[in-house]
This record gives C-alpha cells, structure tokens and sequence, in this order.
C-alpha cells in the first residue's frame, strides 16, 4: 500500500486548498478564487505552452473550485487535451473533470467520444476502465449513440480483463436506462445471462445488475436466468461463511450478490421446474432459519448484512405469495422485529409487515401482532416509524379489528405530527365506512374525527358523512341526534357546523319532537355560530334556515327577521347578500306547495366510487391503496352506500332533476308558476340561482382564489351536489397564475414597494432592494380576518425556461398566522441572465377549514437589474448608431393611459433604474435614458427613447417608445414593460 | 441508487455523486433539501427517510454524514452496508480516514467511489480488489512524476 501522505502529488493544489480553508468569510473566499481563476485562465490563454502536469493542476483546481459550488466556464478543452495524455493521472484527472462537469457542448461531446474510442480501443485495462467509467458517469445520449454497439462485444470478449467486463455491464446499465432504445441485446443475451455463472464474483456482481433491468423490460427472453440465479443463491447460501473469501462480508457471504439475485427472482413468477424450485424454497428456509441463529458477531454490519439478505427472502417469498408456510414464518420473524432495539428494524418490519397484510395466507398472522403495532404508535419517539405503524395498522384492519384499530387511530391523533395528520384523517375516515356495520358508529366516527382533528377534515370527508346519511334512511335520526349534541360544544370546530348545517336542514324534523331539540332551539343553535364562521360556512347556513322554514313553519317569522337583518340583506359579500334577499323572497313569495317542491328533501346519491380513497390514491401515489379495496370492503360489509331504494319515489326524482346544475326543463316549469313570476319579474333568474350549483359563486372571493375552474368539476361532482352546499374549495397543484396578476405586475414595474395583492382575506405587502445582479424581496402576508390562516405555505417557482435565466431562493415562512398579525417570508434573487417571464409564487392555507390556494406573479422584471448609465449627447447618439440592428430595437407606439406630466414621467423613468440622461435629445420634450442590465452571464447595455406626442392627428395623446439593446430579447421585452407604463 | 452525498454536520457537502442527470440548479436544491432533512434527525431515529418518491438512507461516521438516496423498491439495510463499506474503503487507503483526507485529496475519493460503484450499482465488492486498482494508479502515478521545486507547485515561477 503507497503511504499517502497529504500534498503528495499536486502541491499547488494541497496550497490553494487550504488558502480556501483559512478564508474567514465567504467574500474573502470569493477574492480568493476569481484570484484563482484569473491566474489559471492566463495560463491557459498564455503563449507558453503547458505541460501535461500543470494542465493537470489547474484542470483539478478547478474541479475543486466547481464543487464549492462555483460555476466554471472555461478549461473544459484543457481537461479534453488531458483524456489523450499518456500519463495515467493525467488522463485520470481529464475524466474525472469531464465526468463532473459535462457540458452539452457538441463539439467538445464529439472531442470526448473520440478520446473515449481511443481508449475503449487500446487494450489497456486501466484505460479502458476509465472510459467505461467516464460513460457510465456522463450516460448522455450521444455517448449511447457512440458505444452502445460496442460495449456488449467488450462484455462478452472472451479475452476481456475482468475488471473491464464489470464496468462494461454496469456501463451499458447507465446506457440503457437513458436510451434503451439505442441498447439492443439480441444475439449477446444469452452471453449476458451465462455471466452468471462467470467464476468472478465481482462479475456476477456487476452483470446481475445489468441482467435484472433487462429482465424488468423484457422478461421472456431472459427467463433463462431464473434457474442460473437459484443455483448460483443455493451455492452461497449454503456455503460456509469463509469459502467466498473477500466477498464474505462480517462473516455474511456475498450478502450484495445475494440480494441482487434474490431481487432479480423478483421479476418473475415461481419457477415452473420442480426442481429449481424446490432448491429455491430450500434457500429461502435456510435464510429464514440463519435468522434465528445465534449472530456470529456483535458488530452492526454483521446483523445488517444477514437481515438485507433475510428483508430481500420475504420480498421474494411475498412476491410469490404461494408459500402458506414461509408467509407465516415470515411474518413470525418480523414480529420479533417488532420488538427489536435497533429502531431500523423495527421501522423496516413494520414497512414488510404491511404487504404481508395483504396476503390471504398471512394477513391472519399478522393481526395478531396488532397489540405490538398499537404499542409502537403510542411509543416510537422517530415520526417516521410511526408512520409505519400507522400504514400497517390500516392494512391488518378488517371487520373483526375495526372498532379497535379506529379507536387507536382516534386517539393518536390527538397528538399525532401535524405532517401525518391529514393522510391520517382520511385512513380512518374510509375505515370508517368500509368497516361500517351499523352506521350510528361511521357517524360517530366521522363526528369524532372533526371534533378532534377538524382542521385536516377535508372537504371529501364531510361530503361522504352527508352522502351516507342522505343514502342511509336508518341513520338520518341518529345522524341529526348526534349532531346536534355536538353542536352544543361551546368552541366547535367550522367543519361541524358545516355537517350541522346540512344534517338538521335536512332531517332536523326527525328530532324536533324532543322539546329538547325543539325546531327552535335548533335553529337558535346553529345561529349562534353564524357569526364565527367563514363566508362559505355562513352561506350553507342560510340554506339551511331556508329549509327550516319549509319544514316548521313556525320559525318562518324568526328565520325571516334574521335574513332581513342588515348584516344578511346588506352584507358586504355579494353571495351571502344575493342568498338573504332570495331566501326572504323565497319565503314570502312561494306557496307552501312551491316551497315544499323547491326544498324538498335531497334524493340518494349515485353509488361511486369513495372520493376519500380517491384522494388518498392521489396523496400515496399509485400502488398504495388497492384499487379493489372498497370493492373488498362492500363485499364484506355489504351495501353501504347503497342508493336507489328510493329512487322509484317520484318526489325525490323531481328534486333531483331541479337540482341539477344546469336551469333544467323542470326549472323552466317552475319559475312559469304563477306566484313568482306575479310577485317579482326578476325571480326567474332568481330561481334559476338558487339552483344552479357553484356556478351561483363566480362573483364570490373564493372564485377569485381559484382560478383554475376547469378542474373544479371532479371535485364538485363528488360533493353533496345540492343547491345549497357551500362552495368548495379546489385543491390544485397546477399553479395558474390569477388573472389580474400581469396587472399587478405591470404595477412595480418603475417601483419597489407597496400592496402586490389583497382580497378579504389577505393583504400582501412587498419591499424589494436591488443591487447588481441580485435582489431581495421581503413579503408581508397580512390576514385580514380575525381566524387564523393555519397550514401556510408558499412556494416560488419559475416556470419553463426561467429556471435556468433567476435562481430564486426563499426562505420558509411561519405555517400559521394569527387572525390580524403579519408575517414576513425573504426571497433572495439572482438573474443569471435576461429574462422575460416572472417568477410564480403560489400561496396555500386554510382559512376556517377550507383551503384556499392562489398564484400570483411575483414583480421581478428586467429592469429590475438595472444600472443606470451616464453619458454626455455625443456619446448616447454614438452607442445608438452602434445598436442599428433591427433585431436590436424595439420600437411601440401607443395612446397616454394618463396625463402626460413631465415631473410624472421623470419619476417612473427613474424608478425604471435607468439613467435620465437630460440635454441628450436635441427636442426637449423627449426623455432618452441608459443603463446597463447586470446578469451573471453577461451585460446588456440598453438606451430607451420615449417621445411624447401631446396633439398626435387622432387628437389622442401618443408616445412613441424606442429600445435599442445589444440583445434582442432585453429590447423586446424592456418595450412591452414600458407600453404599459405610460 | 440515485446519488451519494458527503457533508458535514455543519452542512458543507464533501463529496457529491450524481447518477442520474440533473441540472446543476436541480442539484443544488436536492442537495440543500437532503442535508437539511438529515442534519434536523436526532441520533437513534432510523437511518432510512422516505423523500419524494425515493428513500434517504443515511449513517454518520464522526464528523461526516454519508447519505444514499436509493429507489423505492432497494433494500435500505444492504445501502446501510454500502456506505459502510465505502467507509472501509476510505479508511484503509487513507489510514483512519479523517474529513480533512477528503477535502484535500477530493480526487482520490471520487476515484475509490468509481471502482466500487459505477452507474449506481455495487461493482466490485471486495475490498482487496478495489485497494489494489486504486493502488495500482497511484504506482503509475508514482512513476510518472519527477519532483518538482516547492516554488514552481505555488506556481511562483
């Protein structure tokens, strides 16, 4: 072994290292290296020639200098000279270099793949092993276009170095998993697949990797691997723990290659030859029973190693799923797991335990760890194995657990992690109803989830609770009891009065018998509140009260005093005045008949598909929930959810077709009833608003908070989807920015500070300060209301191409904001080079259990990394000349927007960031400015001439706006910005 | 195995390897996010995170963290094990490897990574091969270097 002693090798290297290391701040590191590269740029730009040592220094230097996380821009031809040096370090270093930094550069590609065929072809192992490294680390296109075809040939070359056969599998691995295409195997596969059985374990090591992959894409031609992959297993795992030499690993022979070939059985189905399985089933048995051996050491990697091999057996033994045996002793061992003190076994059972749930033939043994699991919820002090425990208690849930596995869940939510709660919200939500047997406990359930956790109650879950209730004719008392006792809470959580709302407007009559519960005690309850809750919430509860004066007219005059009141027929928000002054109406105008027609109760709900699972589909991503798992759960629980019963009742047909969104033919029939149409002219559309569902919201704040309405419909179809449910909120990810933004943009153009946005319930502060290239913005988000605004989070984010031009940064901000208080959030900005799009800033938080979500541009414009530039007359006409390009100017032509004020216009082109330049033009009635466009890449000089023109023809007041920049895009859009302006 | 970081506890990134293509912005911000995630862990909280849809398997080793981002499907323990030895290997050829080993000779690190991972597959798992190619290039490197003046390395002539 060559001692390694520090600065060996390249001293000058060793130097500027530790220079770096004694820097004390990070400016002084930054002088330290531009000093650097100033020195290596001379060198190589020098007309001394470099020896292939220095090449080699510098080239490093500036690898090093690239992973402190500096750009480099040049020395990549150097590092290219490097690869077709002689001397092995030099070319080390040369790929080394090109591997860490490739540039999509073609020339230097074409450059590279030359020195790499030179190489590949040299019949030198080192290096020919350093091209393979240097493709397998770059894995471009083009490098697959080049060697593609002849790495297989070196794979299988019975003369081919060992060494050099592993780094072409795993090579034409990297190829193949960024051009599979370009990779055809055809007549080498069953060379490749004879590699496993190479005598170098390294080999096998390498090519299994390969193997396993091709086998993913193209099972049947490599299925001859399956019998290769048991014997080779069968060979180690039976081998005594010192035959295999420098593979055996903590006295765990070859536990890499075992779990390679373990995972590679995995592509398949059980082998169907007798006897390759039965040694297949022999190996898993042995691995099971090494598990409950005594540990040959007491060293960490010893357990881990054997456990990898153990973990990757069960993998095996589920994918099978065949074996009743080696599932049952599979779970047996992870339950002992469960137990263990090492926290990553305990964390890696529960994740394995979780698919044996799922198998018919364990999921029995697996419950009965149930105690162990409830135990781990309750007591795991790392988030994440909690989480574990919760996903594999959902899974081993079944009808004869579910009382007990929710009741846990329950109660672990009261302290649960705020990051698990919502997903944990909705697993206990659709255990509830696939579990239900009789519904009074789904209701509780569903009551109890928003009372302890009502923030993470999502829309889809109160929407099921009042589906079920409005399909289940045995619950609807129940439901109305139940809630209506938990409306009595003093401090009740919005989403309850939400399902309070909707179940007593409903079937409030089923408990108004009970003086208790008198219609006007109800109704008393409710009211009290109104005055808490959020505009959508309130909203609701006026339909309700409307359907309060349907079904006990003896609150009509109570009811009616409210809706006349001035904070109902007066408020501020059109919706909620729109459903006062129609339900008043409504009220006095319509018969009882009409009123009983209008309001009568809702039909059942088409069966469908849980929209809860659905969701929780959406938050796991595919394969986390069973698609078939409601399906299962309706076999097993029967008709839970079942509509229809009361279809054939021609009442509930009428209501149903009048509440369908669209104003139907039925509507027509309705509002052609004499009544209304006496009373008021403009009760037509007003019927027609009553029923039509969300489209009544448009002119409502929420409408203004989403402005991706198209994907609003799934969501809606999967609500109550009556007339009267509060709008719900749409949850979106696809972050379109609000109509208005490009307005509110144009507003910072020429300034830096003030109000970027507001609505009801947020107010949005802005102060930016530029300087050079970089910029700092500093956010107020003020709420405006007295709830507070909890789960806020804001991402910036730059669309498409603006993610190479502004590298954005902004620090996290506060989750809540408190009903009244403002909070502050950073964002850092540097332009990289010019830019035309803004950055996105998107903000989400609930506000009264209902997420609101809205994306606005954030104001960094162009112009924004301005310089301003002065010059005398002379020397402006002389650099306007030099820019005479057309593609250079930008020229627009446009009306005033407002009074053509001189000390106005001055100000906004000073707030452009530009030079006001005065004396330049020979008429003094136009403004010329200059400045310079600082981006990292590069400088944009740009000159501006605006031309006022107070008596154009038309009599309109005209500018004409001239742009002249050395790019054309900075002109371009420096021109649409001030057209704006003006 | 989708990349390997090495960063201190004070979050400065040693050794970085990519092996799937990223932009460099892309990388930064992972890289950022990932020590974030790890350096917040308390001791004895598993070794494995689940992070997008990928899995962070992480160990630490004296003042250094070295952490794996691995497919959904890969075997958390036998990446545990993968780090393990990659420290091994470090160790033997440096003599008790220390952070200051791997800063100063960053090239060295990068080339024993490449013997034994390549493309984010084990290549060579034993110990004693990976020494003896890594030892290999250095006996050519030996060979191929002639002593030069302290001055002319500080680049001072």
């Amino acid at each position: 072994m060559p001692a390694v002693s520090k600065g060996d090798g390249m001293r000058g290297l060793a130097v500027f290292i530790s220079d770096i290391r004694n820097c004390k701040s990070k400016e002084a590191e930054i002088k330290r290296i531009n000093k650097e590269l100033a020195n290596i740029r001379s060198k190589f730009k020098g007309d001394k020639a470099l020896d292939g040592y220095s090449k080699k220094k510098y080239v490093c230097k500036l690898l090093f200098i690239f992973l402190l996380g500096h750009d480099i821009d040049f020395g990549h031809m150097e590092a290219v000279n490097l690869l077709s040096s002689n001397k092995y370090t030099e070319k080390q270093i040369g790929y080394l270099f090109i591997s860490v930094l490739v540039n999509s550069n073609s020339e230097l590609i074409r450059l590279i793949n030359n020195a790499i065929k030179n190489d590949l072809s040299s019949r030198n192992p080192t290096f020919m092993c350093l091209a393979l490294h240097c493709i397998a680390n770059v894995g471009s296109r083009e490098m697959a276009e080049a060697f593609a075809g002849e790495i297989p040939r070196i794979l299988v070359a019975g003369d081919t170095m060992d060494s050099v056969k592993q780094s072409a599998a795993l090579c034409l691995l990297r190829l193949y998993k960024t051009s599979p295409d370009l990779v055809l195997m055809g007549e080498w596969t069953s060379r490749v697949v004879h590699l496993l059985n190479d005598q170098h374990m390294g080999v096998v090591t390498a090519a299994i990797s390969l193997i396993t992959c091709l086998s993913q894409k193209n099972p049947d031609e490599f299925k001859t691997c399956v019998s290769l992959a048991v014997s080779r297993l069968s060979r180690i795992v039976s081998s005594a723990s010192t035959d295999l030499q420098d593979y055996t690993y903590y006295f765990v022979p070859a536990p890499w290659l075992s779990c390679k070939l373990l995972r590679l059985l995995q592509c398949y189905p059980p082998p169907e030859d007798g006897a390759v399985k039965g040694r297949l089933v022999e190996c898993l048995e042995t691995i099971l029973n090494k598990a409950q051996e005594p540990p040959k050491s007491k060293k960490v990697q010893h357990s881990n190693a054997k456990n990898a091999i153990l973990f990757e057996a069960i993998s095996l033994i589920i994918h099978y799923d065949s074996e009743p045996n080696l599932l049952v002793r599979a779970c047996n061992q992870l339950g002992q797991f469960l137990q263990h003190r090492e926290t990553n076994l305990r964390y890696l059972a529960l994740e394995s335990m979780c698919t044996l749930a799922s198998s018919e033939f364990s999921h029995e043994a697996v419950k009965t760890h149930i105690e162990t699991v409830i135990n781990a919820l309750k007591t795991e002090r790392d988030v994440s194995v909690r989480q574990r425990a919760a996903d594999l208690l959902y899974a081993m849930c079944d009808r004869s657990n579910a009382k007990q596995i929710v009741a846990e869940m329950l109660s672990y939510l009261e302290t649960a992690d705020y990051s698990i709660r919502e997903e944990m919200v909705l697993k206990v939500a659709i255990l509830a109803e696939k579990y239900a047997v009789d519904y009074s406990w789904y209701v509780d359930t569903i009551l109890n989830l928003i009372r302890i956790a009502g923030d993470y109650v999502s829309e889809e879950v109160w929407y099921r609770v009042i589906q079920i209730v409005i399909n289940r004719d045995d619950v609807q008392g129940y439901a109305a009891k139940t809630v209506f006792e938990a409306l009595q809470a003093p401090a009740c959580h919005e989403n309850m009065v939400k399902v309070g709302g909707y179940i007593l407007g409903e079937f409030g009559n089923l408990i108004a018998g009970d003086p208790r519960s008198s219609p006007l005690v109800q109704f008393n309850l409710l009211h009290s509140k109104f005055h808490l809750c959020s505009v959508p919430t309130r909203a609701l509860l006026l339909s309700a009260y409307i359907k309060f004066i349907n079904l006990f007219p003896e609150t009509k005059s109570t009811i009616q005093e409210v809706l006349r009141s001035d904070s109902q027929i007066r408020n501020s928000d059109v919706e909620l005045q729109q459903r006062a002054v129609e339900y008043l109406k409504l009220s006095s105008i319509a018969s009882t008949d009409v009123l009983a027609t209008v309001l009568e109760e809702m039909p059942p709900f088409p069966e469908r598909e849980s929209s809860i699972l659905a969701k929780l589909k959406k938050k796991k991503g595919p394969g986390a929930v069973s698609v078939n798992e409601l399906e299962e759960g309706k076999r097993e629980g029967g008709e839970l959810n079942g509509g229809g019963e009361r279809g054939g009742d021609s009442s509930a047909i009428a209501a149903s077709n009048a509440s369908t969104p669209s104003p139907s033919a039925d509507l027509l029939g309705l509002r052609a009833g004499p009544p209304v149409t006496a009373a008021a002219p403009s009760a037509g559309s007003l019927l027609v608003d009553v029923f039509s569902e969300a489209g009544i919201n448009d002119d409502g704040f929420l409408r203004d908070l989403e402005p991706t309405t198209e994907s609003s419909d799934s969501l809606l179809a999967e609500g109550p989807g009556d007339s009267d449910s509060a709008p719900p909120s749409v949850v979106s990810e696809d972050p379109t920015p609000l109509p208005e933004s490009d307005e509110l943009l144009n507003k910072f153009v020429c300034k830096n500070n003030g109000v970027l946005f507001e609505n009801q319930l947020l107010q949005i502060g802005i102060k930016s300060e530029y300087r050079q290239n970089l910029g700092r913005i500093y956010l107020f988000y003020g709420n405006k209301t007295s709830v507070q605004f909890v789960t806020f989070t804001t991402t910036v984010t730059c669309p498409g191409e603006l993610q190479s031009q502004l590298n954005v940064q902004s620090k996290p901000v506060e989750p809540l904001i408190e009903g009244g208080a403002q909070v502050q959030q950073v964002i850092n900005i540097e332009c990289l080079t010019d830019f035309s799009d803004a950055p996105l800033l998107n903000i989400k938080f609930r506000y009264g259990g209902a997420l609101q979500n809205l994306t606005l541009k954030l104001p960094v414009t162009i112009n924004k990394f301005f310089q301003p530039t002065e010059m005398a007359s002379h020397d402006f006409f002389q650099r306007w000349k030099q820019l005479s390009q057309p593609q250079q100017e930008a020229q627009k032509i446009f009306k005033a927007s407002h009074a053509m004020d001189t000390e106005v216009l001055k100000a906004k082109l000073l707030g452009l960031g530009m030079a006001l330049l005065e004396n330049v033009d020979p008429n003094p009635e136009n403004f010329v400015c200059a400045g310079v466009i600082q981006s990292k890449a590069q400088q944009v000089g740009s000159l501006l001439r605006l031309e006022p023109n107070a008596q154009a023809q038309s009599g309109e007041q005209m500018y004409r706006l001239t742009v002249r920049s050395s790019k054309d895009t900075v002109s371009k859009r420096l021109c649409e910005l001030l057209a704006e302006q003006f | 195995m989708q990349f390997m970081l090495l960063f201190s506890r004070q979050g400065k990134l040693r050794l970085q390897k990519w092996y799937v293509p990223l932009s460099d912005t892309q990388k930064k911000k992972i890289s950022r996010e990932v020590i974030q995630m790890v350096l917040a862990r308390k001791p004895k909280m598993c070794s494995f995170l689940e992070w997008r849809d990928q899995k962070i398997v992480y160990k630490r080793y004296a003042s250094l963290y070295f952490c794996c981002a691995v497919e959904d499907q890969e075997n958390e323990l036998i990446t545990l094990e993968i780090i393990h030895r990659y420290v091994e290997l470090l160790d033997k050829y440096f003599g008790s490897v220390c952070e200051l080993d791997i800063i100063f000779n960053f090239e060295k690190a990068y080339y024993i990574l490449d013997e034994f991972i390549l493309g984010g597959e084990a290549q060579e798992t034993s110990k004693k091969i990976v020494l003896k190619a890594i030892e290999q290039a250095d006996m050519l490197q030996e060979e191929a270097e002639t002593p030069r003046s302290v001055l002319e390395e500080i680049g001072l002539t």
